[in-house]
């Protein structure tokens, strides 16, 4: 499988799984939809997703996704860089 | 054991039971059926409470005065702390955030609360409120602002959200003015405050 | 689940505990001021690393329960209130306790 590369551009999937059910995400809401770049390979763990319902978890790799706040707020105030840990899944390579 | 769906009067019961009275019950209930111990509550108690802001203090002395101590710190936390003595065992990855000149890093979990306990014990409360968890991600400088940490106008900042398994711990840069102290000296300069980044540790007046 | 209401820029889809730069809180200051946890406090976090270690609890579980805390109530509890809520959740739905048995506990009264 092709993991991230650090410096790669990525976007976080613009979903909103909340809408359906009741689902446990660590996708926190101001990064749907955004850009930023892979910062790290953070590791591989089990999704936390499933993890919350007590289901079989399978192993997902994880990265420090690295945002910039323009990125992310219509008005950034201050900061130079948010690091998020994402998913693989929930990043669309650019 | 997936989770199923509670039934209507386990719901009613879930939200109309004071906190304080459903944490008692399911106390009792769980103990009567075997499956803890009345002492295991004592005994987890105790065993949180070894961990606290001091060890995290000491780590950070021993890597102000440590080179080698410092770049296995960076290279391999668990392993270095480990080696310094404190049990990580079953505890979730450790990750700790340099800061260097120029570079400042603020940690928080703008989802809940997660925090590298197994160094430091139980969280701030205010690391926990609503108010840090939702201004740290957006305005960092005004935040340390209001606790009177004024960084440079240059200095990078870097907010870290803990959204996974990794927990955060801040590497603060060692204040001028204490060449020659030794680590407990330099120990006592740092705050549980500023291992997460809101302050910066510097020479007390 | 029934959206929170949407600020300009905010989906009308966040669930109520991903906090990050809401608008609503951007102006509460951060009171830096320690509060000394309870008895109660120190009871819930030990029960939750107890069960864990059981295996009868992951701390994933514990966050879905304070998650599900509808987002009135979830702002009125106190932290560990809110744990101490979510434990009962999670293991009822999980059947390691029943309704009728907590029902029972709570009607005996005199609960240490």
């Amino acid at each position: 499988m092709n993991g991230f590369k650090p410096g790669q551009r990525v976007r976080v999937r613009a979903e909103w799984p909340e809408r359906h059910g009741p689902v446990h995400i660590r996708t926190p809401h101001y990064v749907r939809g955004r850009e930023g770049e892979i910062a790290a390979f953070l590791g591989v763990f089990p999704n936390p997703e499933d993890l919350a319902f007590d289901r079989p978890a399978p192993p997902l790799p994880l990265y420090h996704v690295r945002f910039r706040p323009e990125a992310l707020w219509p008005a950034p105030v201050s900061g130079t860089e948010i690091l998020v840990e994402i998913f693989a899944p929930w990043l669309i390579p650019l | 054991m997936a989770h199923t769906p509670l039934s209507a009067a386990e719901r009613a019961l879930l939200d109309t039971t004071p906190p304080r009275a459903l944490f008692a019950a399911l106390k009792k209930v769980l103990m009567e059926k075997g499956l803890i111990a009345p002492e295991e509550i004592p005994a987890q108690i105790a065993l949180t409470e070894r961990a606290s802001p001091l060890i995290g203090a000491q780590v950070v002395a021993r890597a102000w005065t440590d080179p080698a101590f410092r770049a296995a710190l960076l290279s391999a936390p668990a392993r270095a702390v480990e080696a310094f003595g404190v049990s990580l065992a079953g505890a979730p990855p450790l990750g700790i955030l340099e800061n260097r000149p120029g570079r400042h890093h603020l940690v928080v979990c703008t989802l809940c609360s997660c925090y590298p306990r197994a160094l430091l014990g139980y969280p701030p409360f205010w690391y926990k409120s609503a108010a840090y968890r939702a201004r740290a991600v957006r305005d960092p400088r005004g935040l340390l602002a209001e606790w009177g940490t004024v960084l440079p106008p240059e200095t990078e900042i870097v907010v870290v959200d803990s959204t996974a398994d990794y927990r955060w711990m801040v590497l603060p840069e060692r204040p001028a003015g204490t060449e020659g102290w030794d680590e407990a000296r330099l120990a006592g300069l740092v705050r549980v405050s500023d291992l997460v980044g809101m302050t910066v540790p510097a020479l007390p007046g | 689940m029934r959206p929170v209401s949407a600020e300009p820029g905010e989906s009308p889809f966040r669930a109520h505990h991903d906090l990050g730069g809401v608008r609503r809180f951007l102006c509460t200051p951060v009171e830096r001021e320690e509060h000394s946890l309870s008895d109660f406090d120190r009871e819930v976090d030990a029960l939750r690393q107890v069960l864990a270690q059981h295996g009868l609890l992951r701390v994933d579980e514990l966050r879905r329960g304070i998650e599900s805390i509808p987002e009135e109530r979830y702002f009125a509890l106190s932290y560990y209130e809110r744990w101490a809520v979510a434990l009962a959740d999670v293991l009822l739905s999980k059947g390691v306790v029943r309704g009728e048995e907590l029902r029972a506990a709570l009607s005996e009264g005199s609960l240490e």
